[in-house]
């Protein structure tokens, strides 16, 4: 019993039967994680290092506490206040920290591919937390159990994925996903940030219209414009976007069904979604948080056996 | 092949184990059943039913303990977790974990590891159906035994339940 792949890079990379392993045991770390002692020994032979060189604030809390509940040493890398800023490759950077026997490498990075560049020069297991706009594979994972979790399946589940399209790693990384596990998947948002390859390449439906993605799903994701990554301007006003594609509780009571609300974080309340909805009862989001551990603890567990 | 316990055989043993376990416990006061997983928690379930059919009016915990993420064989092989499921506090009580086949004691020993994360429990007792003598790796020894057996490692020891394998019996396999 083990993953198909030694690194976990992205969903893209996945087979269907790799994510059930995963889901499947991340259930079993979800119950660890209820216990008074809160934590297994599992990992306890082995030291992770996360090298962060974009910021973050719940994916690397959640490694961390992902890597403390199965007994994994940690060290953690900033870019900022590093040799980073003194000009050292990033490949140096990792070869310095690999000679003081570190066994697996926890990536985010600004530049898409980065750790599969990495996972080419290095031995160690390396999971992607998001590089640039490609993938963010754990975040897809834990947003999957989530829906596992509240719909007991994902085949044929309508999910729509709304917003930044074009910019958002979890975005793909979900659309892979879903595809693999046989969920009809919808992407909604301005034409200028929904790319054409969505639907010619990955075979999504494309609305622009956020009601219309509402009337048709079980589950929303909603995403954060990422000002950080457009270099242009692709709307005009967040107060704009907030009118066209914003959600609002008035918007979801008119549907007529119940959804589910999702949010990979963080939030900018007020512009994708308005905060009646992010802390209404039609919000998940803080159980993808807590579900984020456990999908995270899985994912370490299976990857740390590579040289076995 | 050989056959150790035929099916109405396996079915008086699991009654006289359940029959000791209520000698020791009589009234199963402050005492829990921890069955192992994944195959350990056959046995676990038919002794838990025969313990309600000697004890009517009695409740008593019932709990299934899974111990891969405590097995010392990780860095060899992964094994698929299971469930577990210790829905009481296990502090105070008496303890009786529950298991098809004792061999090398490893599995006993990575359960002990992972049963003390729940608490701290007054009394750990092992009841197994199949005690494969002079095969221990750990100085780990069975309460209740259903059937003692001496085997040489060549060989293997498989407990078919009618659950997973449409029949009851314990066979020994030349291998």
């Amino acid at each position: 019993m083990a993953l198909s792949t030694k690194h976990l890079l992205g969903i893209k990379d996945l087979h269907k039967e790799d994510i059930e392993l995963i889901l499947h045991t991340a259930t079993q770390f979800k119950e660890v994680l209820q216990r008074p002692v809160k934590k297994v020994p599992s990992l306890r032979d082995i030291t992770i290092v996360n090298l962060f060189y974009e910021n973050s604030t719940r994916t690397r809390i959640s490694f961390e506490l992902a890597e403390k509940r199965l007994s994994a040493d940690t060290i953690n890398f900033t870019a900022s206040g590093s040799s980073a800023a003194k000009g050292e490759t990033l490949l140096d950077t990792v070869n310095n920290i690999l000679s003081m026997k570190v066994d697996m490498v926890v990536m985010r990075h600004s530049a898409s591919g980065a750790p599969h560049f990495l996972a080419r020069h290095i031995p160690a297991a390396i999971i992607n937390a998001g590089d640039g706009i490609n993938e963010h594979p754990t975040q897809a994972l834990l947003d999957a159990f989530s829906m596992t979790e509240k719909f007991g399946s994902l085949k044929g589940l309508k999910v729509a994925i709304i917003g930044d399209i074009m910019h958002s790693r979890v975005a793909l990384s979900n659309i892979y996903l879903l595809n693999k596990m046989g969920a009809e998947v919808m992407v909604a948002g301005p034409p200028t940030l929904i790319p054409p390859y969505i639907t010619t390449a990955l075979g999504v439906k494309v609305t622009y219209s956020l009601k219309e993605a509402l009337q048709w799903c079980d589950v929303a994701n909603v995403l954060r414009i990422q000002l950080e990554r457009q270099n242009q301007p692709l709307f005009s006003s967040l107060r704009e976007y907030n009118l066209s594609y914003g959600i609002n509780r008035r918007l979801l009571e008119n549907l007529g069904k119940e959804i589910v609300i999702m949010h990979p974080g963080p939030i900018n309340r007020g512009v994708e979604l308005d905060s009646d909805v992010a802390d209404g009862p039609f919000s998940i989001i803080l159980h993808q948080v807590e579900n984020g551990v456990a999908v995270r603890m899985a994912a370490l567990y299976l990857l740390s056996n590579r040289n076995a | 092949m050989k056959t150790i316990l035929a099916k109405e055989q396996l079915h008086l043993t699991v009654q006289r184990l359940a029959c000791q376990i209520r000698e020791d416990y009589p009234d199963l006061q402050d005492t829990v059943l921890i069955g192992l997983q994944p195959r350990g928690v056959f046995l676990s379930n038919k002794i838990a039913q025969a313990l309600q059919q000697l004890l009517p009016q009695q409740t008593f915990h019932y709990g299934k303990l899974d111990i891969t993420f405590y097995r010392d064989d990780i860095r060899k092989e992964l094994h698929r977790a299971n469930k577990t499921d210790i829905l009481f506090n296990i502090e105070n009580k008496n303890v009786i974990l529950i298991d098809d086949v004792l061999y090398t004691g490893r599995t006993i020993r990575a359960a002990l590891d992972a049963l003390v994360d729940f608490g701290r429990p007054a009394k750990v007792a092992l009841c197994v159906l199949i005690d494969r003598r002079f095969s221990r790796e750990f100085p780990i020894q069975p309460d209740y035994v259903g059937r003692s057996i001496d085997t040489i490692v060549s060989q293997k020891v498989k407990v078919h339940w009618l659950e997973t394998d449409e029949q009851e019996y314990v066979e020994l396999l030349d291998s």
